[in-house]
């Protein structure tokens, strides 16, 4: 049984890959990946007393989300989401276990607030007036998979369309020694259940137990491997390429996504 | 001190998408552990005494002026050893619960129905095993900052941690994520389960929440001057701040079969929202709330008069309380009977969602509408009619509210099947 939605708009930000444009160009081979540190911007959409409290969890998210409604004309007040993270924010984590050690415990009222998995979905729906239902979802390394699935599923059921972000930002030492994530990366997609003038690509998804696409440039290959939410990137590379096929994505243990692709022209 | 709200864009006063109609699922076993009792027995004991579970804090190292709800017996349930690289208080407290009630053979049942693929595992949980984490930051090498080697951040720490535990002990093989959206995820876990069912994706969903006591949430809230000092009295005019408590709280959710007992518990209508407001501080008028709760009973197709009782989120902070008294007079005008049980409990955080969708199934199960603890005078503030005693009542719907940190929102609608 197959799950189709088409996906009306994109966002990505990563090491080396700076919004959809200069990555769809480096995913279909018309640009050499050159990887550079991720560049997290403040968001402007956020009152200033907001602004100041975002770290770089909540700068990613809103960045990916942010060209994924623009770029899909969404009324971003309007879409509920689906947001997912292998960890949340793992500097204010950080922050609040090392203070947790000393000797007076006290920790920031700020950095406890920001230190909730759902920070990044909060902000959102601060920033654009979003009351719709938000879902905030983790699954360790499938958590791109896990997002991806809730929010097609809320596509499908409610016949509407969904804002998905999947997106990780790195743990400091000691805890990067643990969980070795590189730098942040996040990719944003707007689905919807029916095709509109914008629609890229129609997806049908199900589960399966075949083996996941690789991405043949190593650098890229190894972007995939290290970052939950860059378990994607094949997806990606299918909607850069403008061309039909199916990809395969990695989600849980021996289970991942069988995602046909279909251009919309 | 709080930070102030920010200016906000004039918000609507209805869902932005009408909410369509769900087709009922069935609980079709259910089980919770608290600090009030291990399992439905010793829980509905405590509920038809007015009990309270809570205690003055002695957990860990914690010195706190604070009250909490401890699960006893925790630190001494012994993790399954083909699984001891879970073994963390958190699992600890999820395998305690799983135990309780036949919950697992129940589970193992459905399997053998569905498949092991086709039941998918969605847990709430607000902090997992992050006590782990503190503790090794404790034991940091003096050279190297190293955190020790016994420390595994994946099975432990990770919000996910507990969903693979509880997905590996029950054998299960399909979708599982963990939802985090702070003291709203032991509720919207149903939504999630109940997405992937009606997506056809999976056939059942083991549902919960489990969240255990930690130094984060401990010394989190009380940095935000938000835990009492007393046991924790939602409602009242005293109130003070929370308690807060631990829970693992699971349910079995199925399509509505063609035959059911009469008292078979049904979920009926799940409603989300976000406040769109601040990160810590509820809307003042709990026009978030207000979404969350039409939005249920647009989903089970019931109008306001429908529900007998309502299970508060009810956390006993000011403000919290304040606006959800607002939002529940302004949907159900101020007759219908409603209170927390986190006076009894104290406030599970993660779990609470998960815990209180199964006392109102008890409430519905043993007609029971529990009167809320340690409240000794109601709020004259508040409106909504805040039941101070046990009430024995044929009820028929109880609907739930959870609200978290974000402006996370839901609501939830149980019912008896007769």
């Amino acid at each position: 049984m197959n799950l189709s939605v088409y996906v009306d708009g994109i966002g990505i930000l990563g090491p080396g890959l700076q919004g959809w444009p200069a990555a769809a160009a480096v995913l279909t081979g018309r640009s050499a990946y050159q990887t550079a540190a991720t560049a997290l911007a403040a968001p402007a959409l956020l009152p200033a007393a907001e602004r100041r409290r975002t770290g770089r969890v909540v700068k990613l998210a809103i960045g990916i989300a942010l060209e994924a409604t623009a770029q899909a004309r969404a009324d971003a007040s309007k879409l509920p989401s689906v947001f997912s993270s292998s960890g949340g924010d793992g500097h204010n984590c950080h922050e609040i276990c090392e203070s947790l050690a000393t000797q007076d415990r006290a920790i920031s009222p700020t950095r406890f607030s920001n230190s909730v998995h759902n920070a990044a979905s909060g902000y959102w729906s601060i920033a654009t007036g979003a009351m719709s239902a938000s879902n905030v979802l983790c699954a360790f390394d499938a958590s791109f998979g896990a997002g991806l699935l809730d929010a097609v599923a809320q596509v499908c059921v409610n016949r509407e369309s969904v804002l998905l972000a999947a997106y990780d930002t790195d743990y400091p030492a000691p805890l990067r020694e643990k969980r070795p994530i590189p730098d942040a990366f996040g990719i944003a997609l707007v689905l919807s259940d029916q095709q509109r003038p914008q629609s890229i690509a129609q997806l049908a998804i199900r589960l399966t137990g075949e083996q996941s696409e690789t991405l043949a440039e190593p650098q890229l290959e190894q972007l995939r491997r290290s970052i939950p939410a860059a378990r994607g990137l094949p997806l990606l590379r299918w909607l850069a390429m403008r061309s039909g096929g199916r990809t395969i994505l990695d989600y849980l243990d021996d289970t991942r996504l069988s995602i046909e692709v279909k251009p919309c022209f | 001190m709080m930070p102030t709200p920010p200016q906000t864009p004039q918000p609507p006063v209805t869902p932005t998408t009408p909410t369509a109609p769900m087709a009922p699922l069935l609980l079709r076993a259910f089980t919770a552990t608290s600090c009030i009792g291990h399992g439905l027995a010793p829980t509905l004991a405590a509920l038809s005494t007015s009990s309270s579970g809570l205690r003055a804090c002695q957990f860990e190292t914690v010195r706190l002026d604070t009250f909490v709800g401890e699960v006893a017996g925790v630190d001494q349930q012994p993790i399954p050893a083909p699984l001891r690289r879970y073994d963390c208080r958190n699992n600890r407290l999820a395998e305690l619960g799983l135990g309780q009630d036949g919950f697992l053979d129940a589970v193992q049942e459905a399997a053998g129905r569905w498949g092991r693929r086709r039941i998918g595992v969605i847990l709430g949980t607000s902090t997992a095993g992050i006590l782990e984490a503190e503790l090794a930051y404790r034991q940091r090498d003096a050279k190297s900052g190293a955190l020790p080697s016994g420390f595994d951040y994946g099975a432990t720490q990770n919000s996910f941690s507990v969903v693979d535990y509880v997905r590996r002990r029950l054998e299960l093989a399909g979708p599982a994520a963990a939802v985090s959206c702070a003291c709203a995820s032991g509720a919207k876990v149903f939504a999630s389960a109940r997405r992937l069912i009606e997506a056809g994706l999976i056939d059942a969903a083991v549902v919960g929440g489990v969240d255990s006591l930690c130094l984060t949430t401990l010394y989190g809230f009380h940095s935000l001057q938000l835990t009492s000092a007393a046991p924790c009295r939602p409602f009242d005019a005293a109130r003070d701040g929370i308690s807060i408590g631990e829970a693992a709280a699971f349910a079995l959710l199925e399509r509505e079969p063609g035959s059911l007992s009469g008292d078979d518990i049904l979920l009926l209508g799940i409603g989300e929202s976000s406040d769109a407001h601040h990160m810590s501080a509820p809307h003042p008028e709990g026009l978030g709330a207000r979404i969350a709760m039409r939005a249920a009973l647009a989903a089970a197709n019931l109008d306001a008069d429908a529900i007998d009782y309502i299970n508060l989120h009810g956390t006993a902070t000011p403000s919290n309380d304040r606006a959800e008294s607002q939002a529940v007079t302004s949907v159900f005008g101020p007759t219908t009977p409603c209170s927390s049980t986190k006076g009894a409990t104290g406030h599970t955080l993660g779990a609470a969602g998960a815990l209180e969708a199964v006392i109102s199934a008890i409430a519905l199960r043993h007609r029971l509408m529990p009167g809320g603890v340690h409240t000794s005078r109601v709020d004259p503030q508040l409106t909504a009619h805040y039941l101070m005693d046990n009430r024995r009542f044929p009820l028929d719907r109880v609907l739930s509210n959870s609200f978290g940190f974000g402006g996370a929102n839901c609501s939830l609608i149980l019912g008896r099947a007769g």
